[in-house]
């Protein structure tokens, strides 16, 4: 992945919820130098949610519809235990 | 000058709703309209609104704006300007139903008419009994709304420049706004966008405070700006706080947890609220709790390394009642506190959640300076000061200021466009060029402060010097300390100095702005000797005279904080509505 790319994901893992900043802040830090570049590619397409859907998603509330996504969104969950 | 200008009728700094409120009303009348945003437009911290906007509908049961406007003044404990206050409350049922018609899925009775729900603070008949005044859309009305408004935008073909940061305001010699200096975050090339009217709506500046529910974007950009630009703030001493918010991230634990038997303890364990208050305890209201909170830790008996919260305990009820009345708390705990609450404590702190203060304006949002309009400047919502919440905002009139004021000021700019010359005039170049010096000062500093140490310093100093209840000797000390944070900011440095998307930079130019708010946040709490809303001073003595330490006789009035050399001014508070009587003066009670 481009540098710009990388860059431009860390910068939309700032959200408009401050319980989203606070997990993502937490994963960008100590999963996202670990992802290969197809799954910071599907991180990237996590991080266009809608805030209230990403963060009932990220905390369990609700299901994530779109099973694609899925996965990632148990990695930003796996990294707030 | 090697700067390229980009020329429109109306730049707008912010897509929260009121920036984009302002925007439709501008595009729609056919003007060429940027919104600059550093973030996707729905993703702007409106979208953590969740109680609603309010307006006196009387779908549910009678109501009048008269009485709106009456618990609204009530609710600033006066501070409010009643001619904006007024025409906010008889504006805020035609915005909701416009917004209605723009597609807001708006709640709705069986009849089909928008549903209603009480609130707190919420009268009839001039504080009589509760009335459902508050329109939702289910928990998730800011984001509903910015929804609604961001198509609506789109339709109208408002041009949106995303993950752009303005930097400066630009002024002629005159003190005309002609536009702002903004930063491409791809490429971190700066650019002017020049305009005939430039309104600023970025939203607050919670993020000054070590514990705040704001999202990490609200860094008061437009006020940095603002102040840098000589523009006075107004009553930046008035911030709301909620009381328990999980220390060090700032997310609400909800005053359920002591409804359920939650108890507040200080380090040696104690249940401290017995001695603040022995009848009611650990449910007393919510300024009684924080005061108590804050004196536990201000004498030495808060917890942790540095003594700087106390713990909401929890660990004596049944974890079966934890479980399943409690779920959502655990899970916040168990994430942002690290900390199980059936097994211990959860770490809480009084936590910042909404500045009442801002740019000074008028209820039309062009903004006031010595009486008089700044010629092509406007502000609207968090970041401005109308003044309709005063001292103390009334819940769900937050979303109600976006809509009635973004709208108001969008009206405003496109009749001063349309008397404005075709074409705009010459280029002032002095601001450009003190705004690109500023960003080559950040690429050039060495041996300067890390932007965190910096900001953590200010965050900490905010926190304990000027928060949700407030002490003479703390300000006083309060203010040298926030000056010696000052002199940190202006040497701070950036080990990173690429031009992609440079986080790095980004935070360091926020950290200019925040800094500019707690400057006169601290400088004008320091100086209001009185109690007054959110405004609470330890020194400011209840009597009859005073009662809650409220002293109108020397106090009505608002702050302005000038940036250079540190002066504070006054401005009477505007106590004339603009068609009803004013309301008078009385001790604010519920």
């Amino acid at each position: 992945m481009e540098e710009v790319e990388l860059k431009r994901i860390l910068w939309r893992s700032r959200r408009g919820l401050l319980e989203l900043d606070l997990q993502l802040e937490r994963f960008v830090a100590e999963v996202l130098p670990t992802l290969s570049e197809a799954e910071l590619a599907l991180y990237g397409d996590v991080l266009l949610l809608p805030d209230q859907d990403f963060l009932a998603y990220v905390n369990g509330a609700v299901a994530c519809p779109n099973a694609r996504l899925v996965p990632m969104i148990e990695r930003i969950r796996a990294a707030q235990r | 000058m090697s700067v390229p200008v980009r020329k429109f009728d109306a730049v707008i700094v912010g897509a929260g709703g009121a920036g984009l409120r302002a925007a439709l009303q501008l595009s729609e009348a056919g003007l060429k309209t940027a919104v600059l945003s550093k973030v996707f437009p729905t993703r702007s911290h409106t979208v953590a609104a969740q109680g609603g906007v309010s307006a006196s509908l009387g779908n549910s049961e009678p109501d009048h704006w008269h009485w709106h406007m009456y618990d609204t003044v009530k609710g600033s404990d006066w501070l409010g300007d009643q001619d904006a206050i007024e025409f906010m409350c008889r504006e805020a049922p035609n915005v909701v139903v416009e917004l209605e018609h723009f597609g807001m899925p708006f709640d709705r009775n069986a009849d089909g008419s928008i549903y209603q729900r009480p609130f707190g603070g919420h009268m009839s008949n001039f504080g009589e009994k509760p009335v459902r005044r508050a329109c939702a859309a289910a928990d998730r009305t800011g984001h509903a709304m910015l929804h609604a408004l961001y198509q609506r935008n789109v339709r109208a073909n408002t041009q949106f420049f995303v993950e752009w940061m303005a930097l400066d305001l630009v002024r002629d010699e005159q003190g005309n706004v002609q536009g702002v200096v903004a930063m491409e975050m791809e490429t971190s090339e700066v650019y002017v966008f020049q305009a005939k009217a430039t309104l600023f709506a970025t939203g607050g500046a919670g993020r000054i405070f070590a514990s705040s529910t704001n999202a990490f974007i609200n860094t008061g950009d437009g006020l940095g700006m603002a102040a840098r630009a000589g523009i006075p703030l107004e009553d930046m001493e008035f911030w709301q706080f909620h009381p328990t918010g999980v220390a060090g991230a700032g997310v609400l634990i909800t005053e359920g947890v002591r409804g359920e038997g939650g108890i507040l303890r200080n380090s040696a364990g104690e249940r401290f609220m017995e001695r603040y208050a022995p009848n009611a305890k650990d449910l007393a209201s919510r300024d009684v709790v924080s005061r108590a909170m804050v004196t536990e830790i201000n004498e030495g008996r808060g917890c942790g390394p540095n003594k700087d919260h106390v713990l909401l305990d929890i660990t004596h009820l049944d974890p079966e009642v934890i479980k399943s009345k409690l779920p959502g708390i655990r899970e916040i705990s168990i994430k942002f506190a690290n900390v199980d609450p059936i097994k211990a404590p959860i770490p809480v702190v009084p936590t910042c959640h909404y500045q009442m203060g801002g740019i000074p304006t008028n209820y039309k949002g062009e903004v006031i300076v010595d009486e008089k309009p700044v010629t092509g400047f406007y502000a609207a919502g968090e970041v401005a000061c109308a003044s309709v919440h005063g001292a103390n905002r009334l819940g769900t009139n937050s979303l109600l200021d976006l809509l009635v004021f973004g709208k108001s000021s969008g009206n405003s700019m496109i009749d001063f466009i349309k008397t404005a010359p075709k074409d705009l005039p010459p280029l002032a170049i002095g601001d450009v060029e003190r705004s690109l010096a500023r960003v080559e000062r950040l690429n050039q500093q060495s041996n300067g402060t890390q932007v965190n140490d910096a900001r953590a310093a200010m965050q900490a100093t905010m926190q304990k010097h000027c928060g949700v209840f407030r002490f003479k000797d703390m300000l006083a000390e309060g203010v040298a300390k926030i000056l010696e944070v000052e002199k940190m900011v202006k040497t701070i440095e950036i080990a990173d100095k690429s031009r992609t998307f440079n986080t790095a930079r980004l935070e360091a130019l926020e950290l200019e702005n925040l800094i500019e708010v707690a400057k006169a946040t601290m400088i004008s709490a320091d100086a209001r000797t009185e109690s007054r809303g959110a405004h609470v001073r330890d020194d400011a003595e209840d009597t009859p005279e005073r009662p809650n330490g409220r002293d109108d006789q020397n106090w009505l009035k608002h702050t302005l904080w000038h940036r250079d050399g540190n002066q504070l001014k006054y401005k009477p508070v505007t106590m004339k509505p603009l068609s009803v009587d004013t309301i008078a003066l009385k001790t604010r009670s519920y």
